[in-house]
């Protein structure tokens, strides 16, 4: 039998070390994911619905005219279609908060935690692992959006992936820090009244955002307000090869203030997991 | 002299403890957790942290891996203080939570994997520490195999196999044979005494007396205080009873009569 022994000396990790995490960690979202096809299919199924069955009753009743980024009119659905990608990149992130929640119900969460990365990094990896697996799903909509005529031009089927990085990194981000705050998973109901019923509605998703100024001026400056509203529009300038600056800046600002709110919450030393009752024993 | 008398007597003549714990509390809001907790754990030793329910072992826990920040006292593994170098501290520590945390839907291997590459290790050094830890609690033959089709006393060794996946140095195990069945308890408890054999500590939590061996430590943990620490035989003759159970009972229902009457 080996016998251990221990260096004097501490540990030190080395990049390649950092790289081996980061990649177990995507890794082991893939193969969750792969091994929860019900997830796959409900992410598919809800944007579809959206777009098979709401668009096409609203494609009448809601005209929609040239606005940036469209050069012409456009269809309803073509409309909504970035909408519903950033919805999915939505529920994928609360999707993570949830599995995070039920993680430390039954000690997954204890298992990342207790590795000697440094927590950043874990939750970070976390969060990219998240990422990638809403970015696929995103792929799987768009493709089926494509045999419903909801077509962009082709180079915005790869330039969208940086915006899709960085708004499924926001609001992977905004799921982690809400998964920090629920403190039981019967209280995730909340968080789809609260948090993503709220958001969706209140953005730029469905409607222009001028339609809305003309039938409530305050709820303008809700859906501005509204960091979903500027993962919308990040992503559809995106699609078409543009950039929105201002949603740009949003994004990337709203995923630091959420990314460095998760880590807090989830450090020992300050965050708030250390504040609730004792695991009992 | 054998190997395990020449690794005991290493262990007792030089280097840190395995285990540091020194003047640690703890408390959730005004309820106190802990209080004032010291004990140590030698390397190559087996040390029962004997408790009732709400002893406080699991905050113990929490906070000698990190999840909870340490606020009062140190915690020290292998002489690296938990909350100054994590890194170094987590890194030479195996964990057996009291909750099953395998992902069920994988095989016994990629959860192995995943656990190697939360340690930084490769593919390559992560196979031949996976087919090593699945010798050592004889589950070689299901290593491809689903989870969710092993019975609760194979997963908890796989849950231990994880644990030494990374060479740890000091094993902690909590309530590990919780919901099982007596073969199932004695075989998990034969395999974590034979890690011994490699020159690991132990530290096994638990609340059932007939897990205590006559050659272990054993650390008496109660509403959050420590009422006897040492070996086996010394916490016997202090509470000047025939066996652990007996001096157990007297110890904890000394402490509850003096905290009623206090």
């Amino acid at each position: 039998m080996t016998v251990l022994t221990d260096t004097p000396t501490g540990h030190r990790l080395t990049l390649a070390q950092y790289w081996i995490c980061l990649c177990g960690i995507v890794w082991r979202e893939a193969l969750r994911f792969i091994h929860q096809r019900e997830r796959f299919i409900s992410a598919l199924v809800r944007p579809l619905v959206w777009l098979f069955i709401f668009a096409a009753g609203f494609r009448q009743v809601l005209g929609v005219s040239i606005i940036p980024p469209y050069e012409t009119y456009v269809l309803y659905e073509v409309y909504i279609a970035p909408g519903l990608i950033a919805m999915i990149q939505l529920f994928n992130g609360m999707q993570s908060s949830l599995t995070m929640v039920y993680d430390r119900e039954t000690g997954g969460m204890r298992t990342l935690l207790v590795s000697p990365f440094p927590r950043w990094w874990l939750l970070t990896s976390k969060l990219l692992a998240g990422t990638m697996v809403s970015i696929l799903q995103v792929y799987a909509f768009l493709l089926i959006a494509w045999f419903w005529d909801v077509e962009v031009p082709p180079v915005g089927y790869f330039l969208v992936i940086p915006a899709l990085l960085l708004s499924g990194f926001m609001l992977g981000a905004l799921g982690m820090l809400i998964s920090s705050l629920i403190k039981q998973l019967e209280n995730f109901a909340g968080v789809m009244n609260f948090v993503i019923f709220p958001m969706f509605f209140a953005s730029s998703a469905l409607y222009p955002l001028w339609r809305v100024k003309e039938s409530s001026p305050f709820l303008y400056y809700v859906c501005q307000a509204n960091p979903f509203t500027h993962v919308t529009e990040l992503i559809r300038f995106a699609l078409y090869g543009k950039v929105e600056w201002v949603s740009l800046a949003v994004v990337i600002g709203c995923a630091v203030v959420f990314l460095c709110s998760a880590i807090v919450a989830y450090d020992p030393s300050r965050g708030f997991l250390a504040r609730r009752g004792g695991p009992g024993g | 002299m054998n190997d395990v008398a020449i690794l005991t007597q290493a262990a007792n003549t030089a280097g840190p403890a395995a285990l540091d714990v020194v003047g640690v509390g703890h408390r959730y809001g005004a309820r106190v957790a802990l209080r004032d907790v010291c004990f140590s754990v030698r390397p190559t030793s087996f040390t029962v942290l004997l408790g009732l329910n709400g002893a406080g072992k699991s905050t113990l826990f929490s906070l000698i891996t990190r999840l909870y920040a340490i606020r009062n006292g140190h915690i020290r593994i292998l002489g690296h203080d938990v909350a100054r170098e994590p890194g170094a501290a987590l890194s030479r520590l195996g964990v057996v939570f009291q909750s099953r945390a395998l992902d069920v839907d994988i095989s016994v291997q990629q959860n192995l994997i995943y656990h190697a590459a939360l340690h930084g290790i490769g593919r390559r050094q992560a196979d031949e520490q996976i087919a090593r830890v699945l010798t050592l609690v004889d589950l070689t033959d299901r290593r491809r195999e689903r989870v969710s089709n092993l019975s609760g006393g194979q997963m908890r060794r796989v849950e231990i196999a994880r644990a030494l996946l990374h060479q740890p140095r000091l094993l902690l195990l909590d309530e590990p044979t919780v919901g099982l069945d007596i073969k199932s308890r004695a075989d998990i408890l034969g395999h974590v005494r034979r890690l011994l054999r490699s020159g690991i500590g132990v530290l096994w939590a638990t609340h059932l007396i007939d897990e205590v061996g006559d050659n272990d430590d054993v650390v008496v943990l109660h509403g959050g205080c420590v009422l006897a620490k040492g070996a086996v035989s010394d916490v016997v003759a202090a509470a000047g009873t025939s066996d652990i159970g007996s001096a157990f009972t007297k110890l904890t229902q000394a402490d509850t009569g003096a905290g009623a009457g206090a």
